[in-house]
């Protein structure tokens, strides 16, 4: 955040900057020059903390350096939480305080909106307490073992490693320390902006009024010029599923680490599976996958998923059964084991009983989203998601859009991401201070942070082709390895491939899938490049540092042969 | 997916530094993909099958492996001429495989991640359906593996050599004992049967609830279960299923888990440790132990006390002149065929320091002076303590002393660590006032220690020992020469 307002008082926006000015209006002094109070920089500090935990700093930086407010606007908004328009408690108020109320939130009180934000659990979501935040810490622990558990890979180094172990205790604490550590970050970073956080649970009371307060006990009424539901989702249990938290669980329970089991089912295979598979068998465990569809690894690129799957599972202590469902689970209980029933997705009959020491449920994640009073303001969930258009603006029973309601992140179901809800809720306070603005989710990356990673951004191979069949384009491929890249032979981590599809006629990059070291720090590269509509035959030119990962991707934009279309970027000469 | 990729297959682009200025950049496109080799199978001419195996290819003049990365095709798809099958992988890139042959792949013999020789079938092509059968039959005949298993990994399809009875163990016949049982197994041990060719069907499962565990399999093969130390060799092997899942998987196999134990992982010292306690079971130790009276070295020490000289000293002092005189004592056996006569005489003396141990060396014990020694001494325990001390100065012993006797033990065996330098190491008691009869009947009560040396019985043989001790005990117990 103190790159943003740096920037917007020495007036170019990078973007702008990039367009019309010399390269030397945003050089690093500049930065020096007006980051003048001291308090200003402690806030600052705060702010990007909070936002270390969530993968979306890059991509809301993009969408606000696009749209500045002038200057003075800024400076007001640096003096607290605005006044509200006539007639309102609060200009917005955001029900929920996950990462995508929280972007939110911060964005609106930049905006000079008067903002408050409820929150019925703790402030951060899923993603902080349950989610992404937490699995990582768990990540990086299983990164390290498995890294010191294998002899070759250690041996190749010339280093040589007695017997690595762990204590569960001590790689538990490790997440929650992390979890507690962010949400602190989050909380303090609104609290010092002058955010509202008003405790208990939120709900739509009609056209511009909610209500909050504890269930079944005493309720407020505020009213809103814009209301932002941001309410998130719960792990999604199938029916027929018994969880006990202790041997059948979801991630809620699994991030815990209360046990780690000897033989764990993970039923679906899509990131929370995958990335818990990693967990657990680098730990010990010996996990076997329950997947409904006929591959693993569904909603990836289908050669990626190949690719990883051989990595990633093949050489593992998983197996793994397809196109089956998981119709009945019961947790171990009488002295019998956890029993799971499997019947063909197909024919549905019944294939095989399964009997483990535990099942984590990763069947994906159901919005959280009732009792909100929806129907106050007519409106009607789909399988419990709330209707939205590309704007996130609220559609009601009878197509039309609620004024003033805006639903974001994982409430909507449109992309279930942490910084999806980010950059969406930044899109909305966008809106509602006068500016018209549409997020392109198709420039959003996802990574699955398992070893080596995986990461993604925009159409997958299949999807490209249907999308250039259908709109009468030519598509090609492009495709570098990690074996080549100096840095990952260095690390002895060559395994990995990098794709890129893209538009040979225009150089338009429609998807960029990773597998190998890094990938989910490698893909910003390309979804920055998507979102700014930058074009291949302008970024191949650009320099990466040698010897990085970086060049992976580098090499990809450099392979891709885009015909008939000359670099649009005249750079100007600057003398060094 | 298989065929619209296939058509806009990009080359591979294969990048080396990108520093080297753009524009040229090698690229290496696999266009021309190196083609399968086939080879009819001559059968029993009544049906002309035919079934042709699909060999690794050799794709460059180095390449004596290959891995498979994945079957673009599987089993049962239709294949034309030209048509890219298989991905193999070299040391630099993955390449298309393409077939000369029309037909169906009727099996696949390594399975993706596996690796094959250059020439060795991969996979099974059958001309029609009609014997797509008989080649399945081929590629699964030498492993009786279970159904569901697409493909048999065997690598070796031809004559199919009689099933592996998976073997000696003791486990195969209680099997039918309550009816047609269902089998479960883990996900692991399933990969061990494959890989070693076990059939896990005929396996009766230790683990929780019966199931086959890795550790099964391990056992069935007769291998020694590896020390693949992170899985969790079935810890509470019979316990029952809350406490089976609640353990931490941690190894420590066969012992009963006593809930609420805590679990303190190895330092790396300790670990160290532990790795040379186990290898010093293979050096055929024995030991022999002396009775050495000391109530001259005990006025001798009083005497040279005050000038900083500490028992360690004395000891490692007598110690390394006796082993002047018996060189074979201070020699070690190396690789099991030869002596190896240390140059110098340099004394290990072990020390406990938190947590663990570890033996800083007095070198040319025999040469120095007690008071040198005395001084070296302390600069040693103070670097060991601030674990400061370089691994010259405590690897590089010749022989070993370690005393116990200030907590008043009297006798004790000490281990032979393996890979260094000694053969020998002598372990010291306490010295105690005791009741000892002279050559003429008398008795009197005199100070005296046990001394209890371990020794290599590859180089040292009982008489060199007791030769050595003999010495040994003369010093101390006339111990003016030390001072010398």
């Amino acid at each position: 955040m103190q790159s943003s307002i740096s920037l917007s008082l020495s007036s170019p926006s990078p973007i702008t900057a990039r367009s019309n000015c010399g390269v030397d209006s945003y050089s690093p002094h500049l930065f020096f020059n007006n980051t003048t109070t001291p308090n200003q920089l402690r806030f600052c500090g705060l702010r990007r903390d909070a936002f270390s935990g969530c993968k979306s700093s890059s991509s809301n930086n993009a969408i606000r350096f696009n749209q500045l407010p002038p200057t003075n606007k800024v400076f007001a908004s640096l003096s607290g939480n605005g006044t509200p328009s006539k007639g309102f408690d609060y200009d917005l108020v955001i029900i929920g305080a996950g990462v995508g109320g929280h972007g939110a939130a911060l964005h609106a009180v930049e905006k000079g909106l008067k903002t408050a934000i409820i929150e019925g659990d703790v402030v951060g979501g899923t993603c902080v307490n349950r989610g992404c935040v937490p699995s990582k810490a768990l990540l990086a622990v299983s990164g390290r073992m498995r890294e010191l558990q294998n002899e070759p890979h250690m041996k190749s180094f010339g280093l040589q490693v007695a017997a690595a172990g762990y204590d569960r205790q001590g790689v538990a604490d490790h997440a929650q320390s992390l979890a507690t550590k962010i949400r602190n970050n989050l909380t303090n970073s609104m609290k010092a902006l002058g955010v509202d956080i008003l405790t208990g649970f939120g709900a739509v009371v009609g056209p511009q009024k909610v209500k909050y307060g504890k269930v079944g006990g005493t309720e407020t009424i505020i009213t809103a010029k814009d209301i932002i539901i941001a309410t998130g989702s719960v792990p999604f249990v199938p029916k027929g599923v018994e969880v006990d938290g202790k041997t059948v669980i979801t991630s809620d329970h699994a991030l815990k680490l209360e046990t780690v089991p000897e033989w764990i089912v993970i039923v679906g295979s899509g990131y929370i599976g995958l990335e818990f598979s990693d967990v657990y068998t680098a730990l010990g465990s010996e996990v076997t996958f329950v997947e409904a569809l006929d591959q693993l690894m569904p909603g990836f690129d289908p050669e990626i998923g190949k690719l990883a799957q051989r990595v990633l599972i093949n050489p593992r202590k998983i197996d793994f059964h397809t196109g089956v469902f998981a119709t009945k689970i019961t947790p171990a209980k009488d002295g019998k084991p956890v029993m799971i029933e499997l019947i063909d997705a197909k024919t549905k009959e019944p294939k095989d009983t399964l009997e483990v020491d535990a099942a984590l449920i990763a069947t994906g994640r159901a919005p959280f989203t009732e009792g909100l009073g929806l129907k106050s303001v007519n409106v009607q969930t789909q399988r419990g998601f709330i209707p939205v258009d590309e704007r996130m603006r609220v559609i009601d029973t009878k197509k039309k859009l609620v004024p003033h309601l805006y639903c974001i992140g994982d409430a909507n179901g449109k992309m279930m991401l942490a910084h999806a809800a980010s950059a969406q809720g930044i899109s909305v306070v966008e809106q509602v201070s006068g500016k018209d603005h549409v997020l392109n989710h198709l420039s959003i990356p996802a990574a699955c942070f398992t070893h080596p990673e995986i990461s993604m951004v925009g159409l997958t191979e299949p999807q490209a082709r249907e999308k250039a069949e259908k709109e009468g384009f030519e598509i090609s491929i492009a495709k570098t390895s990690f074996k080549a890249n100096t840095k990952a032979l260095a690390e002895n981590e060559g395994e990995g491939i990098a794709k890129m599809i893209y538009r040979p006629d225009n150089g338009e990059i429609l998807g960029v899938h990773i597998f190998g070291m890094h990938a989910a720090d490698l893909i910003h590269e390309a979804s920055n490049a998507i979102a700014l509509g930058t074009r291949i035959q302008d970024i191949k030119y650009a320099v990466h540092a040698h010897p990085t990962l970086s060049e992976v991707i580098d090499e990809l934009f450099k392979s891709a042969k885009v015909v008939g279309c000359v670099s649009s970027v005249t750079p100007e000469a600057v003398a060094v | 997916m298989s065929s619209s990729l296939l058509q806009s297959r990009v080359p591979t682009a294969l990048s080396f530094s990108s520093s080297i200025a753009g524009g040229t950049k090698p690229q290496w496109r696999f266009t021309s993909a190196p083609a399968v080799t086939f080879t009819r199978r001559t059968r029993n001419s009544t049906i002309h099958a035919k079934i042709r195996e699909i060999f690794m290819p050799a794709l460059s003049s180095t390449m004596t492996e290959g891995k498979i990365v994945s079957w673009i095709k599987s089993e049962g798809d239709v294949l034309s001429k030209g048509e890219s099958v298989v991905v193999v992988e070299s040391d630099k890139a993955d390449m298309d495989v393409e077939t000369f042959y029309d037909g169906i792949l009727a099996a696949i013999v390594v399975a993706e991640g596996e690796s094959a020789p250059v020439g060795a079938p991969i996979g099974l092509l059958a001309e029609t359906e009609a014997e797509i059968e008989e080649a399945k039959a081929k590629a699964a005949g030498a492993g009786s593996s279970a159904p569901s298993t697409p493909a048999a990994s065997a690598p070796s399809p031809p004559p199919p050599p009689a099933p592996v009875a998976a073997a000696p163990t003791p486990v195969a016949a209680p099997v039918a004992a309550d009816g047609p049982r269902k089998i479960v197994s883990t996900p692991f041990a399933k990969k061990l049967a494959k890989q070693h060719k076990v059939d896990i069907n005929k396996l009766v499962g230790t683990g929780p609830f019966g199931r086959i565990t890795p550790a099964d399999v391990e056992a069935a093969a007769g291998i020694a279960p590896a020390k693949s130390s992170a899985a969790p060799v079935t810890a509470a092997a019979h316990a029952p299923a809350a406490a089976a899942a609640a353990a931490p998987a941690k190894s420590a196999p066969t012992f009963a888990e006593i809930p609420g134990a805590t679990i303190v992982p190895f330092t790396t010292m300790q670990a160290a440790v532990s790795k040379n306690m186990i290898e010093s079971l293979s050096v055929p130790t024995f030991r022999v132990g002396y009775p050495i009276i000391t109530d001259a070295l005990d006025a001798l020490y009083e005497k040279v006390k005050p000038k900083g000289v500490t028992m360690t000293a004395l000891l490692a002092k007598a110690a390394a002149m006796a082993l002047v005189q018996h060189p074979v004592v201070n020699a070690s056996c190396k690789d099991g065929k030869s002596f190896t006569y240390n140059s110098s005489i340099n004394i290990a003396v072990a020390v406990a320091i938190n947590g663990g141990l570890i033996t800083p060396v007095l070198p040319d014990a025999d040469k120095l002076d007690l008071y040198l020694l005395s001084q070296k001494w302390k600069e040693l325990v103070e670097k060991a303590r601030s674990k400061q001390l370089q691994p010259h100065e405590y690897n590089s012993g010749t022989f070993t002393l370690s005393n116990l006797g200030m907590f008043g033990v009297d006798r004790f065996d000490a281990i032979l660590p393996p890979g260094q330098a000694w053969g020998a190491i002598m372990a010291v008691g306490a010295s105690k006032p005791t009741a000892v009869a002279d050559k003429d009947g008398y008795f009197s009560v005199k100070s005296q220690m046990l001394v209890n040396v371990t020794a290599d019985h590859r180089i040292v043989y009982g008489a060199d020992l007791a030769a050595f001790l003999k010495t040994f005990a003369k010093i101390v117990q006339e111990p003016d020469s030390l001072t010398m």
